[in-house]
């Protein structure tokens, strides 16, 4: 288990992190969500115990993290912000400088610095000089020091940061694969990375939880959850349109959104989310001799929750 | 078990940072300089060979000029470049204590500059083949030399974790090291001894880095003087790990 307890730090006069609080399992991967300066890697680095917290405390597997950091350290991979490697030395020899200090010798070490080239698809570079890597082989280089030692506990800061497309794939796969057996933290303001892998999102803003939830119940709070989105040919009446729509029961309001040439478009929201109007919708048009080319729900997005509670 | 764990960490650090110095021209360059130096000062001032003497004095007496200037900067990349990179968060969110990683990073330097030493041998066989020398004396020398670096490089280390300009830790170190240099030259005692209590005037010049080295260089093999070199050393490994913990609350 990680558990954070009212973490806080002030910088200067600033205050980046406040009374941030949560506790994850084994099995959850928590998705670490927020604008950029939110103090999500600040939260990150005082649960590793890279800087201290002025107030509230953190503990990894039981063991507090000022008190007993080896304990806890031993137990976690860490991937920093950035994904910091020592550019002068081989991917080999930064694999095998960081199994040295985890303690792996000989055939063992050798086995678990295989097992994480393998895993990050850095067999094609594994005598190569770091500094001469792209940002994506970096970016993997330090993944595998985060790994290598099979943690239970894994705490990465932006892991797909920088990679290309098929890169952020691999590595969302590899991070589902290890999802069963670890408790895992992972930031990101990357909000189809959290659908993909988490099982729980905490969206920080301004150094405070805002939001602790389900990806699914998440995108449920978004304002347009429920909405319908309506779509008429150019030829339609919009007023006419809207006026009838605006008379449905259970309509809250419309209005017309769209601007597309060839299109009108008018967007309906639900006095009450979780009771569809879609049917009501297409019934009352109908009744008035309107025929829209299509009738959308909203699911509700991530992106909408996201700038609605950060900004 | 604690104590294997800690050598483990302490000589994985040592050997990655040891070949390290060797992966970048730095190392070369400053082994260059520093044989130059000692080289240029100890025949073309001291004048080796016309002084008619088999000893080694006239090279000795160098050192701790050349380590003023050179050591400062084989120790202000210690810590800084560790920051400059970013993997100073690594290194400190290793299971490793603070102290593991302070001593073996450290004893690499103090190694390598171990190294640059060695590579003066020619001095004391020259100095045998001409003449009958004193050989405790050497090794004394020898050995002072190599202590009175461990304490400039100490030095070094520790203002390397202040900053993350390199330049600002050379300086840094040179200002501090200067002091130790100049505490048990007359100047210095003489401008304090004008109102100081004697009792502060002896302590400023028994924390000379040079009256210790110059004992043992005459092959006076007094345990006080090598404890004085490994206190230095541990109060400044220690003062750096401070700074270090104060850092992550700062």
């Amino acid at each position: 288990m990680i558990e954070a307890i009212d973490l806080t730090r002030d910088f200067g006069p600033n205050r980046a992190v406040d009374g941030i609080s949560f506790s994850i399992k084994k099995g959850e991967i928590l998705g670490f969500l927020g604008p950029n300066g939110a103090g999500k890697s600040t939260t990150m680095r005082m649960i590793m115990g890279y800087i201290s917290p002025t107030r509230g405390s953190a503990s990894i597997g039981g063991h507090d993290v000022a008190s007993d950091p080896v304990a806890a350290r031993k137990k976690t991979g860490y991937l920093p912000e950035n994904a910091p490697v020592y550019p002068d030395m081989t991917v080999f020899d930064y694999l095998d400088f960081c199994a040295g200090i985890r303690g792996f010798k000989g055939a063992e070490k050798t086995g678990k610095i295989g097992g994480a080239i393998e895993k990050c698809f850095l067999g094609q570079v594994t005598h190569q000089t770091i500094s001469t890597l792209s940002k994506g082989f970096k970016q993997r280089v330090c993944f595998a020091q985060s790994i290598l030692h099979d943690p239970e506990y894994l705490i990465m800061d932006e892991p797909t940061d920088g990679l290309d497309p098929n890169q952020k794939h691999e590595v969302r796969m590899m991070i589902r694969e290890m999802s069963q057996k670890k408790a895992m933290i992972i930031s990101t303001h990357i909000l189809d990375e959290v659908e993909a892998l988490c099982t729980r999102a905490i969206i920080i803003s301004n150094g405070r939880i805002v939001a602790d939830e389900t990806p699914e119940n998440l995108k449920k709070m978004a304002s347009n959850h429920g909405a319908v989105r309506i779509l008429f040919d150019e030829t339609a009446d919009p007023g006419a349109a809207l006026s009838c729509i605006k008379k449905t029961p259970g309509v809250k309001w419309a209005r017309q959104t769209g601007f597309k040439v060839g299109e009108i478009e008018i967007e309906a929201r639900p006095d009450d989310p979780s009771a569809p109007i879609e049917g009501n919708i297409t019934a009352s048009l109908a009744a008035n001799d309107q025929t829209p080319k299509s009738v959308v729900i909203q699911q509700g997005r991530l992106d909408d929750l996201f700038r609605e509670l950060t900004t | 078990m604690k104590i294997k764990e800690s050598m483990n960490h302490i000589s994985v650090i040592f050997k990655r940072e040891l070949k390290g110095y060797f992966s970048v021209p730095v190392a070369y360059l400053f082994l260059i300089f520093f044989l130059l130096l000692l080289g240029f000062f100890t025949f073309n001032v001291s004048r080796f060979f016309e002084s008619g003497h088999a000893g080694l004095e006239g090279f000795f007496q160098w050192h701790p000029w050349v380590f003023l200037a050179l050591i400062p900067a084989v120790a202000m990349r210690l810590w800084a470049e560790e920051r400059r990179m970013g993997t100073i968060e690594l290194i400190l969110t290793f299971p490793v204590s603070l102290f593991d990683i302070i001593l073996g990073k450290f004893l690499a330097a103090w190694a390598f500059i171990g190294i640059a030493l060695l590579l003066t041998f020619p001095m004391p066989l020259t100095a045998m083949y001409l003449g009958s020398p004193d050989v405790g004396a050497m090794l004394g020398g020898y050995l002072g030399s190599f202590l009175m670096a461990g304490a400039f490089l100490s030095v070094g280390i520790m203002t390397s974790a202040m900053t993350q300009n390199q330049a600002v830790s050379f300086i840094l170190a040179i200002g501090v090291n200067f002091f130790f240099v100049l505490a048990g030259h007359a100047p210095v005692t003489a401008a304090i001894s004008g109102w100081a209590p004697v009792w502060f005037v002896d302590m400023v010049s028994g924390l000379s880095f040079t009256a210790h080295f110059m004992s043992l260089a005459r092959g006076v093999l007094d345990l006080r003087d090598i404890l004085y070199y490994i206190s230095v050393i541990f109060f400044m490994l220690l003062a750096n790990s401070v700074i270090l913990q104060n850092r992550r609350a700062a």
